[in-house]
């Protein structure tokens, strides 16, 4: 245990009523799960998981000049977001080092015709972008807010989320696109609800005030209970993200790689206008991916039955040609899996005689192309 | 949760039955169960190895993590659970019973296995 205080979220009482095993996560005292993992990860694949996700890191960028800070700031085309739309976008160093990746939700314009975004960052990275955007706003004609503490953020997943928020909600949730968010009063609390999250699922994610937290967690949970909704903690949230071939933050994306090494080269927005924070170093590295290919991220599927870690050695011929950046027991699949950058002469699908060094043993794996798993529209 | 009465407790989380038929049966607790989370995969030693009290025998991988499986005692191993290799989870659902790991021919035993109160006391402080 650290000696330095954990933060809680406005949902900590009920996480604790519900018997959560809770871990310590970037600072945060956040669940872990509250019964089987597997279970919750099967919930969210089949009916409805509730999650806590209080734990992200919300920045309020508003002013004249917004758009034009956030176009310098980030390596997206943020100017091009219309308001109710999102965007997956990263934020890099002047080096081209990814620094987070983040979601810009751009909001109804201000009452003096301000354009109004939300950036949502990690919780590991919420201080770095925080400074990173303040220090970036020097010059432009704009503002940037830490609303952390502003916003707590429930997210509902799985193919019944649409039912169950209907049952709480006017919203017309039918026109809302995934990545979009609209304003809206669900179980009369008011909430940005938008389509987005993080499991490979259709689903939802509800900002409102801390105040109204557990409420809203009370009311999804009793409109939840015929279709099999169940509370759900990080640690399924991240085989569901695994499956879903979704990068996190420390595992496939850190300060050591470029959004093209990370095979994203396509988030960087070379032809918007003015410059931006790495253009320089991101054109370089575009170069080089071209002349060069940099290692490949790629799926691993077990033939056996043990789990590849962060950090082990991806092996072919006796040479190390990769690395695993995440891997766990996929329950869809029934195996273990893992996403790793590897040598590009061993990252087409089916590539033969690659393994994984678990402990001083070389596995048999198969290379397959990611996702491990998509959902039937 | 409670700790059967029967049972001796190592300080690593494992359990120990008295002898029958000359050997006695090993498991982990439900407390080290319970913190693991759904174990998936377990390597357990083979029958005729020999074991040493307090080193490392077998692994437990959970979900999130890999876990050392330490003996409690020093022996021979006798038999295995081929159910528990077969299906992992049994490890989380029967920890005390079908879950059990392996069995061992006892030739010494440490002084400091604890009583199930003991052991109780033990996880919750």
């Amino acid at each position: 245990m650290s000696s330095t205080e954990l933060r809680r979220t406005a949902l900590d009482a009920t996480h604790r009523a519900l018997g959560a095993t809770m871990t310590d996560f970037a600072g945060w005292d956040m669940p872990l799960r509250y019964g089987s993992e597997r279970d919750e990860h099967v919930a969210v694949r089949t009916r409805a998981g509730l999650f806590d996700l209080s734990h992200m890191g919300e920045i309020t960028v508003t002013g004249p000049a917004a758009a034009d800070l956030l176009n310098f700031a980030l390596v997206g085309n943020i100017g091009s977001v219309k308001p109710g739309r999102a965007r997956y976008t990263m934020i890099c160093r002047e080096d081209g080092g990814i620094l987070d990746d983040l979601i810009v939700y751009r909001l109804a314009d201000t009452e003096a015709g301000a354009p109004h975004y939300m950036v949502v960052a990690n919780a590991s990275n919420a201080q770095v972008v925080l400074d990173a955007l303040t220090e970036r706003a020097a010059g432009f004609d704009a503002e940037v807010r830490d609303d952390r503490d502003a916003y707590a953020l429930l997210a509902v997943q799985g193919p019944e989320s649409p039912a169950i928020l209907k049952s709480l909600t006017d919203a017309d949730l039918d026109g809302l696109k995934y990545y979009a968010g609209l304003p809206g009063t669900v179980a009369g609390v008011p909430a940005l609800i938008a389509r987005t999250g993080y499991t490979g699922e259709d689903g939802f994610e509800l900002f409102v005030k801390p105040e109204h937290a557990v409420e809203l967690w009370r009311a999804l949970t009793r409109a939840g209970e015929g279709a099999g909704l169940v509370p759900c903690g990080l640690s399924c949230r991240d085989t569901l993200r695994l499956e879903a071939g979704m990068p996190l933050y420390g595992h496939e994306l850190t300060t050591a790689l470029t959004p093209f090494d990370a095979g994203l080269g396509r988030v960087v927005k070379f032809e918007k206008e003015g410059d931006f924070v790495g253009r320089a170093a991101l054109t370089e590295a575009a170069e080089r991916a071209a002349s060069k290919p940099p290692r490949v991220l790629v799926g691993l599927v077990a033939e056996g039955r043990r789990v590849p870690r962060a950090g082990y050695p991806v092996v072919a011929g006796g040479e190390v040609i990769g690395e695993v950046t995440s891997g766990a027991p996929s329950p869809t699949l029934g195996k273990p899996i893992a996403m790793a950058y590897v040598d590009p002469a061993h990252a087409a699908p089916g590539t033969p005689g690659v393994g994984v060094d678990i402990r001083g043993s070389h596995e048999p794996y198969e290379v397959v192309a990611l996702p491990f798993y998509k959902r039937q529209k | 949760m409670s700790n059967p009465q029967q049972l001796r407790y190592s300080k690593e989380h494992e359990w120990l039955s008295g002898a029958e038929d000359g050997a006695s049966t090993v498991g982990i607790t439900e407390h080290a169960a319970n913190a693991l989370g759904d174990v998936v995969f377990v390597q357990l030693p083979e029958v005729g190895d020999s074991v040493s009290a307090g080193e490392t025998c077998g692994e437990l991988e959970s979900t999130k993590s890999v876990s050392d499986l330490y003996s409690p005692v020093s022996g021979e191993v006798t038999e295995v659970n081929e159910d528990v290799v077969n299906d992992p989870s049994l490890v989380n659902s029967a920890p005390f019973e079908g879950g059990w790991l392996f069995k061992v021919r006892i030739t010494d035993e440490p002084a400091d296995l604890l009583s199930a109160d003991e052991y109780t006391a033990f996880t919750a402080g």
